[in-house]
C-alpha cells in the first residue's frame, strides 16, 4: 500500500474523530471521538517508522501514546462518573454549575 | 496484485467504514462496538507496516481495556430502562466546516509533500521481517527514561482515577 494512502486514511480517521467530538454532547461519545483521533495519530507514526528500522522512533512514540490514552481514558471515565453522580446527566451542555 | 495487498486494503476499509458508522449512528453502544472494529482494522494495518508489537499492544490496551471502560461508562452514566441509549447530534454545519477544512488541509499537505524525494525515506535500508528485537533494545537503552516516566504517569493516573471514582466511606468514630 503506498504511503500516501495510509496517510490519507489517518487524516480521514482524525477528521471523523474531530466531527464526532464537535457534534456529540454526551461525554462518552466525545471520549470515543478522542480515542479515534489518537489512533489516527498512531497510524502516521507507525507508517513513517518503517523507514527507520534500526531506531524505530515512531513505534516507541506510538507505544507511549497508547499508554497516555489508557491513562486519559481511566481518569476521564472517573470524572464522568463523579459528574453523573452529582448532576444526574452526562450531557456536557447541562453541566454548567460551579461550586458556590 | 498479490494477496497481502488485498488484505492490507481490506483492513483499511474495515477501519474506515466502522469509523463512518461511528459518525452516523446515534446509539452510543453501537458506536462503542464499531470503535472496536476500527481498532482491529488499525491493528491489522500496524502488522502490515512491520509493527507487530504495537499492533498487539493496540489490541490488548484499546480493545481489552479502553473499550471495556467505555462500555462500563455507558452503562453507569445512563438510566437503563429498556430504551436505546441515543445521543442527539448538534452543530452539524460547524462540524462539517471544521472537519472538512482540516481534511482538505491534510490532503493538500500529503499530496504536495513528495515523499519520494526525502532522503531518509529513499535511503532507508530494507526493513527486517520483525522489528521486535530492535524495539526491545531501543526501549531499554535510548528511551529508558521515557519508559520509566510513562510508568509513573500511568501509576499516578490509575491511583487518581480510583480515588476520584471510588465510593467514600464514612469514618466510624473510635475505629482504631
Amino acid at each position: 500500500m503506498p504511503i500516501e494512502h495510509l496517510l490519507i486514511l489517518g487524516a480521514l480517521l482524525f477528521c471523523i474523530g474531530l466531527i464526532v467530538v464537535v457534534t456529540r454532547k454526551n461525554a462518552i461519545a466525545v471520549l470515543i471521538g478522542i480515542e479515534l483521533m489518537l489512533n489516527a495519530a498512531n497510524i502516521n507514526l507507525v507508517v513513517f517508522s518503517q523507514f527507520d528500522p534500526n531506531h524505530l522512533q515512531g513505534q516507541i512514540f506510538a507505544l507511549f501514546i497508547i499508554t497516555v490514552a489508557a491513562a486519559e481514558a481511566a481518569v476521564a471515565l472517573a470524572i464522568v462518573l463523579k459528574v453523573f453522580h452529582y448532576f444526574k446527566t452526562a450531557d456536557l451542555d447541562k453541566i454548567n454549575g460551579l461550586k458556590g | 496484485m498479490d494477496w497481502s495487498l488485498i488484505i492490507f486494503y481490506a483492513f483499511g476499509f474495515i477501519a474506515l467504514l466502522s469509523a463512518l458508522f461511528i459518525l452516523f449512528t446515534r446509539n452510543i453502544l453501537h458506536a462503542a462496538f464499531a470503535l472496536m472494529l476500527t481498532f482491529l482494522g488499525v491493528a491489522g494495518i500496524f502488522i502490515f507496516s512491520g509493527a507487530e508489537f504495537v499492533a498487539i499492544t493496540q489490541i490488548l490496551v484499546y480493545v481489552g481495556g479502553i473499550l471495556i471502560l467505555i462500555v462500563f461508562g455507558v452503562m453507569l452514566t445512563n438510566k437503563v430502562n429498556g430504551k436505546n441509549i441515543v445521543t442527539p447530534v448538534y452543530r452539524q454545519g460547524i462540524a462539517l466546516i471544521v472537519g472538512g477544512g482540516f481534511f482538505v488541509l491534510f490532503l493538500k499537505a500529503i499530496m504536495q509533500a513528495n515523499f519520494g524525494a526525502i532522503s531518509w525515506i529513499t535511503k532507508s535500508t530494507e526493513s527486517e521481517p520483525s522489528s521486535l528485537r530492535y524495539l526491545g533494545l531501543v526501549l531499554m537503552t535510548d528511551y529508558v527514561l521515557a519508559f520509566e516516566v510513562i510508568g509513573i504517569l500511568l501509576l499516578i493516573a490509575l491511583i487518581g482515577a480510583v480515588y476520584m471514582a471510588g465510593a467514600k466511606r464514612k469514618e466510624v468514630p473510635g475505629a482504631n
